[in-house]
């Protein structure tokens, strides 16, 4: 019925009453048979966790501070993913957000910069990280998309870099952070709820909206799905490349301060391994190692169950050991599921 | 007659159906094939070709229905089983690692080798063997494969059919890939094959290549059997469209509407150069006019396609959209200049396959239907729609992943794209590759449909016919040249192919 209708209706195209009827019938199918039925298995992943957590620990386990604890624990890691999400998404892959985070911390961190900011404003040191972050990504978009060097090699250049020149500039002391506005910022409570939490809340709904309701978005997913496709179609390819490993190297400059207000010090050694960490997430949520189908809500998903598995072996005063061997479990089965899932589509 | 058959059939399938997923793929397929004889195997896409190769090679099981293989019935389990029996199959995609040498990829799968140790020379020397049974003696068997052409990978893999000993060798649309140089050779080593009394079981859907090479016809429809063993020489080609289409079909190409003379000037190519491509390509097209650009594989004709529109950068010369150059070296340029582009391979090249129907057509506008970088997928539905029934494109839900279309409807997914964006300029790559012959005909009339409303479009494809047959004006290109340029109703094929061996000797 509606199809008989569209010729009408698609001359007055712009209505948006139009278009939502014409919407419809169609997203419920897609919420049935897409991402939430994928997510849903994530969630059961999720719920089998805590109460795995719940029995084996308690209360020390459920209960509302350690709820917060897993998600803070979270939510330096998952802004991180929140930028690998587009990067993978759009077929890529960024290896250098650990060190580039770690090397944002030492910036932001030296004397001269705290000195500046006490002489200015805290605010200082929330924008260096993110100076430092996104120069980083320019590079490796830059490199990558017009120098032809493929992202794993590019970003791995800019891991082992990033790294040195971040003991190079802090001759591998740790600095500690003594501005106190900056410390009160990244300390504080918004209703209960750490600021880091809530940062990383934010980060992730602008990245659900960015991936998914605006053309950068569109762009992403359709570079990964067809990058040739993509650029015969007339969509500008390396410049969307350079600005999706900005954007990785911009919320790795987010992570940096946070890292920076949780720890209270910079350090060359901050953010190591975290890549690694992010990419888990952001496959076991969901998104496509090769590019062209990407979740945000996925990786935040992702995330939680790595951060919840850390809590619960914690609780439990189990080895990391066991930790990492389990993650390993997860992150195979999880992949073997999406495989599946792909071939039978 | 069917006595005679039972006694000298190598392959006889009887009745064969296979159901996937309920939907039914064969309904009742029937094929014999003997010792020695070219068989083709003719229908347009979806008719079940390719389930039928497939039950052949063990890929698939049979629901219901009879293999019997040299008087025997047999059960082919699986690839290995089909090997055994002497069944090969060369698929479209040729299955050869481009990384191992024309031997190793003979031997993959049964390396000859003592204590783990392989035996190259011993392998080489068969390969050379095997090569010159082929009558390809001169290809090195230590050549990487990835250096060989199209046309050579599909010798690799008939030496690899031989290795197995294959009494009959299934050749899935092998022409598809290769220029007419290379098809006459290709032929050359089918008659090599069949003279050493193997059996070809050739799938094709162009029939002026299965008048050339086919002993008898089998023709398939909708998962079954319209016709088989039809001697290829009694059969009339107007009989073999109407097995294969279950119609009519006369007079493939749409007339020609005639261009009028004050119609503006929409395309200007001027002495466009690309270094060792090809040089001084010198035309222009005005609105309504369709121009074909005709030459063999390799003419460069792709090449002054994709230069035109900036997917390649111009050495020299200037290309101009409605008086305006544009920047050369840009799609983006381009796109914006009002120019659109289907490319040869239309999968790989054109579409996003795992992505709806509608994000496909809006790929090069997805942008305009919100506001402020924001997206609005209605708006980009309706206008999918709009065009989904314009084109009669099928399926029309456009939330459809373009993969699960027919050859023909992902073309007018690309044409359906151009349309949204208000092209007035489109390049077309071989429209029609990939597409059967019934949606062929609807697709030159979309084109010409197109052209008659205004568009100037320049037409690419391998089949000279077609580019006669579709165009008001023809470019012979040869080596890169523009050998003439001539209304398309004063020459005929030969005279396309004496212009290029001309040019080329000169």
């Amino acid at each position: 019925m509606s199809e008989q209708k569209s010729p009408i209706l698609a001359e007055s195209a712009p209505l948006p009453g139009a278009s939502q009827q014409a919407e419809r019938p169609s997203a419920v199918k897609r919420i049935l048979g897409g991402s939430a039925g994928r997510n849903l298995g994530l969630v059961i992943a999720l719920v089998v966790l805590f109460i795995i957590g719940t029995v084996t620990a308690g209360d020390r386990f459920a209960d509302i501070n350690n709820f917060l604890t897993i998600i803070r624990y979270a939510s330096i890691i998952g802004v991180i993913s929140i930028g690998m999400t587009f990067v993978i998404t759009a077929g890529g892959i960024d290896l250098s957000v650990g060190s580039v985070m770690g090397l944002a911390t030492v910036v932001a961190s030296l004397t001269a910069v705290q000195l500046a900011a006490t002489q200015s404003s805290w605010l200082l040191m929330v924008l260096i990280p993110i100076a430092v972050g996104c120069a980083a990504g320019l590079v490796n978009g830059i490199v990558i998309a017009y120098g032809n060097v493929v992202a794993f090699m590019a970003t791995l250049a800019m891991l082992v870099g990033a790294r040195g020149l971040a003991e190079l500039i802090s001759g591998r002391r740790t600095q500690i952070v003594t501005n106190t506005g900056f410390l009160d910022f990244t300390r504080a409570n918004l209703l209960g709820v750490p600021i880091l939490i809530w940062i990383f809340a934010i980060v992730a709904i602008a990245g659900w909206v960015l991936l998914n309701r605006t053309t950068f978005g569109r762009r992403t997913v359709a570079i990964g799905g067809n990058l040739e496709a993509s650029r015969l179609a007339g969509i500008k390819v390396k410049r969307h490349l350079v600005m999706i490993y900005v954007l990785s190297g911009l919320t790795a400059g987010i992570a940096a301060i946070m890292m920076l207000g949780r720890t209270t010090a910079g350090t060359s050694t901050h953010g190591l391994l975290y890549e690694l960490d992010a990419i888990a997430a952001v496959v076991v949520g969901g998104t496509l190692l090769i590019g062209g189908r990407g979740t945000i809500v996925g990786t935040v998903l992702g995330v939680l169950i790595f951060s919840t598995l850390t809590n619960v072996f914690t609780q439990n005063n189990l080895d990391t050991s066991v930790q990492q061997v389990t993650k390993g479990l997860i992150i195979v089965v999880a992949v073997l599921l999406q495989q599946r899932f792909a071939t039978r589509k | 007659m069917i006595d005679d058959d039972h006694a000298s059939a190598l392959l006889e399938v009887r009745g064969i159906t296979k159901t996937f997923a309920g939907v039914q793929a064969l309904k009742g397929v029937n094929l014999t094939v003997r010792a020695g004889e070219v068989h083709c195997v003719l229908g347009q896409n979806g008719a079940g070709k390719s389930t039928l190769i497939k039950t052949l090679a063990g890929v698939h099981q049979p629901d219901a229905g009879e293999i019997r293989w040299q008087g025997e019935v047999v059960t082919i389990a699986d690839p290995i089983a089909a090997l055994h029996l002497g069944i090969a199959t060369m698929y479209q995609e040729l299955d050869v690692v481009d990384g191992l040498t024309i031997a190793e990829n003979i031997f993959l799968g049964h390396e000859h080798s003592t204590g783990g140790v392989l035996k190259v020379a011993h392998a080489n020397r068969v390969t050379r063997e095997l090569l010159n049974r082929l009558g390809h003696g001169d290809i090195p068997p230590s050549t990487e494969v990835g250096q060989l052409s199209a046309a050579s990978k599909q010798i690799v893999s008939m030496a690899r059919a031989l290795s197995h000993d294959a009494k009959l060798i299934v050749m899935d649309e092998p022409s598809a890939v290769l220029d007419s140089g290379e098809v006459a050779n290709l032929f050359r080593v089918i008659r090599e094959l069949t003279s050493q009394g193997i059996a070809v079981v050739y799938i094709s859907h162009r029939l002026e290549e299965i008048r050339q090479i086919g002993d008898r016809i089998s023709v398939i429809k909708d998962g079954r059997s319209t016709a088989s063993g039809l001697a290829v020489s009694e059969t009339p080609t107007r009989d073999l469209i109407k097995l294969m289409t279950g119609r009519e079909v006369a007079n493939v190409f749409p007339d020609a509407v005639p261009v009028p003379r004050n119609a503006p000037v929409l395309l200007e190519v001027n002495h466009l150069h690309l270094r060792g491509q090809f040089s001084d390509v010198d035309f222009t097209v005005r609105a309504g006019e369709i121009v074909g650009l005709a030459g063999l594989v390799g003419s460069g004709r792709s090449e002054i396609l994709e230069t035109i529109y900036g997917a390649r950068k111009a050495t020299s010369g200037s290309v101009s959209v409605q008086g305006k150059t544009v920047s050369p070296g840009s799609v983006a340029a381009a796109v914006d200049a009002g120019m659109g582009f289907s490319p040869e391979e239309r999968k790989s090249q054109g579409l996003i396959l795992d992505e709806p129907i509608f994000k496909n057509v809006t790929l090069s506008t997805f942008g305009r239907f919100g506001r402020g970088g924001f997206l609005n997928e209605g708006a980009e539905r309706d206008a999918a729609r709009d065009q989904i029934s314009a084109l009669e494109l099928r399926p029309a839900d456009p939330d459809r992943p373009a993969r699960t279309l027919s050859g023909g409807n992902q073309q007018k997914i690309l044409l359906a794209r151009w349309l949204v964006h208000g092209t007035r300029v489109l390049l077309l790559d071989e429209p029609t590759r990939g597409v059967d012959v019934g949606a062929r005909a609807e697709i030159y009339a979309l084109i010409r449909r197109l052209a008659s409303e205004g568009t100037a479009i320049v037409v690419v494809s391998s089949e000279i016919e077609e580019v006669l047959g579709l165009s008001d004006r023809v470019l012979v290109i040869g080596d890169g040249n523009v050998l003439a340029e001539t209304n398309a109703g004063e020459i005929d094929e030969p005279g396309v192919l004496d212009l290029v061996m001309k040019g080329s000797a000169a």
